[in-house]
């Protein structure tokens, strides 16, 4: 399997699952988290439909320009920062790529665990990852991440201006990127 | 859902289509979805830009003009524009004195602005967040206070100075300091409805409304039993003295949220302006209408600015926008 199935794969998880990231997102934050995600990932997936690609860097390095050329808000730049970063790092190996992606998505958004945020899935998933665990454990330590973020005060982002109100809520956010970690499973996992 | 439109992802670009249509003076790039000056950019001026998310209307693409911005990026309805947008505007604003960017601090729209400032190698840029919102607790551990009604009376006292000639430095000081003097609260009676989504942002029962919320639908500080104006008009003025000290006076600026209509808007600036007047706060003037609402919410902000003798004088200098036009 590839990276391009990888990143198809994410695309369809997130298009199925719109109208749940949104529903999510209308509780602490603006109700386009959905929306604006699909709309980037079907740019992507035309991208990839229409264009060929020298390596597996180049088109996690396209994925990214479009997604951040594409999604808008917060997630534009996060996401897309992702893929730029791995795109950079993939010699290295996938583990080295998602954590170097991970590392970008703290920096863009000066952030880290514990704010509420698509960190609180990621970071778990990056760690699990360099520590050789296999793909079930991988995608657990997402899912965990995930769903700590439901008593947590957002220190990040629109649900922030909630303050204590944004606890007792699953982070919009985080729930995507456990999808993009889902998606990595599902395809690179294949290999075996 | 009841919504005068063809699709909705076919929303802010044929909104724009129609702006561009009823304005001659303004040229759109629909393509970066940007609306400008057609004369522009003027050679030697600073030029100014803001953007943001969609749904705020006349805000930002309606205060493009003479006297106010040079530029607006629009992003889809409720998200901020993307870099190559902001680039876009960023150019068609340059004058050769360099760009402010005016931006709103919400997240999407502070990274996506630094990731265009960064791909502008040849303009220079100076940025200015606008963070008057005081319905949001600013500290360390938040992404910080919200932009809202202060954005209004900032791009048009920025787009005075650059008018007269002023050099970047000085409409960005200028800038920052209705940033500084200037707070806002506001309330909601309903929520709003996004096109994408189809359905109210949140259930508001008929009983309460959300105090302190923001131009997004994302609810506010905390739900209080339905106010008359007169109660409603101290929620929202108290909370904004505490953070200003109004030593010449200032402007009072009721804007509704989109859904609210004029008759309301001004019986709650009459209940703002009485409470002033008790207060013994000059108000030297007012600015009352719907200028940056959330899509169809119905409720009204409250922003007061702490003016100065250059900031009132710049208030009053010409402008010609669709949203804004007096002296011109």
């Amino acid at each position: 399997m590839s990276v391009e199935a990888w990143v198809r794969e994410f695309a369809r998880l997130v298009t199925a699952e719109a109208p749940r990231l949104t529903e999510l997102d209308s509780a602490i934050g603006d109700a386009d988290h959905g929306a604006n995600l699909s709309r980037g990932l079907n740019a992507v997936v035309s991208a990839l439909d229409t264009s060929s690609f020298p390596d597996d860097g180049a088109l996690l390095k396209k994925v990214g320009m479009v997604l951040v050329s594409t999604v808008g808000g917060a997630s534009g730049p996060l996401y897309g920062t992702f893929f730029l970063r791995a795109a950079g790092a993939l010699g290295d190996g996938f583990p080295a790529a998602f954590r170097a992606g991970v590392d970008g998505v703290a920096a863009r958004g000066k952030s880290t665990t514990g704010e509420k945020t698509m960190l609180d899935a990621l970071v778990p998933a990056a760690e699990a990852l360099a520590a050789g665990k296999d793909w079930a454990a991988v995608v657990d330590a997402a899912e965990t991440g995930r769903d700590a973020t439901i008593p947590l005060v957002a220190r990040k982002g629109r649900a922030s201006y909630l303050g204590e109100r944004s606890a007792g809520h699953l982070d919009p956010g985080a729930a995507s990127a456990t999808l993009l970690v889902t998606a990595a499973a599902t395809t690179l996992g294949a290999d075996g | 859902m009841k919504k005068l439109i063809n699709a909705p992802a076919d929303v802010v670009v044929e909104a724009l289509a129609g702006l561009a249509a009823a304005h001659p003076r303004l040229a759109v790039d629909l393509q970066n979805r940007v609306v400008y000056r057609a004369d522009g950019p003027v050679p030697g001026k600073v030029g100014l830009i803001s953007g943001g998310g969609s749904g705020h209307e006349p805000m930002h693409g309606g205060f493009v003009g003479p006297g106010m911005l040079d530029a607006a990026c629009a992003g889809e309805v409720f998200t901020s524009p993307v870099p190559e947008q902001i680039l876009a505007a960023t150019k068609l604003a340059d004058g050769g004195a360099g760009v402010l960017h005016i931006v709103k601090n919400y997240t999407g729209d502070v990274m996506n602005f630094e990731m265009a400032a960064e791909l502008a190698e040849d303009v220079q840029i100076a940025t200015v967040v606008t963070n008057d919102d005081v319905a949001v607790e600013d500290s360390l551990y938040t992404a910080g206070r919200r932009g809202v009604g202060v954005t209004v009376l900032l791009e048009k006292i920025a787009g005075a100075a650059a008018a007269e000639g002023r050099d970047l430095a000085e409409v960005t000081a200028i800038a920052q300091r209705v940033n500084d003097r200037g707070r806002s609260m506001g309330l909601a009676l309903t929520s709003c409805t996004v096109p994408a989504a189809g359905k109210p942002t949140f259930d508001l029962p008929d009983d309460q409304m959300e105090l302190g919320v923001g131009i997004h639908g994302e609810p506010g500080r905390r739900r209080v039993p339905l106010a008359s104006a007169h109660e409603a008009a101290a929620m929202l003025v108290e909370p904004v003295l505490a953070e200003i000290r109004p030593d010449q006076g200032v402007l009072a600026f009721v804007n509704g949220l989109g859904g609210t209509p004029l008759i309301e808007q001004y019986l709650l600036y009459g209940e703002v302006a009485a409470l002033l007047d008790k207060q013994g706060i000059p108000v030297v003037r007012s600015l009352v209408g719907s200028y940056i609402t959330s899509l169809d919410m119905a409720g009204a902000s409250v922003t007061l600015l702490a003016l100065d003798d250059e900031l009132l004088r710049l208030w009053d200098a010409p402008v010609d926008t669709p949203g804004l036009r007096w002296g011109a």
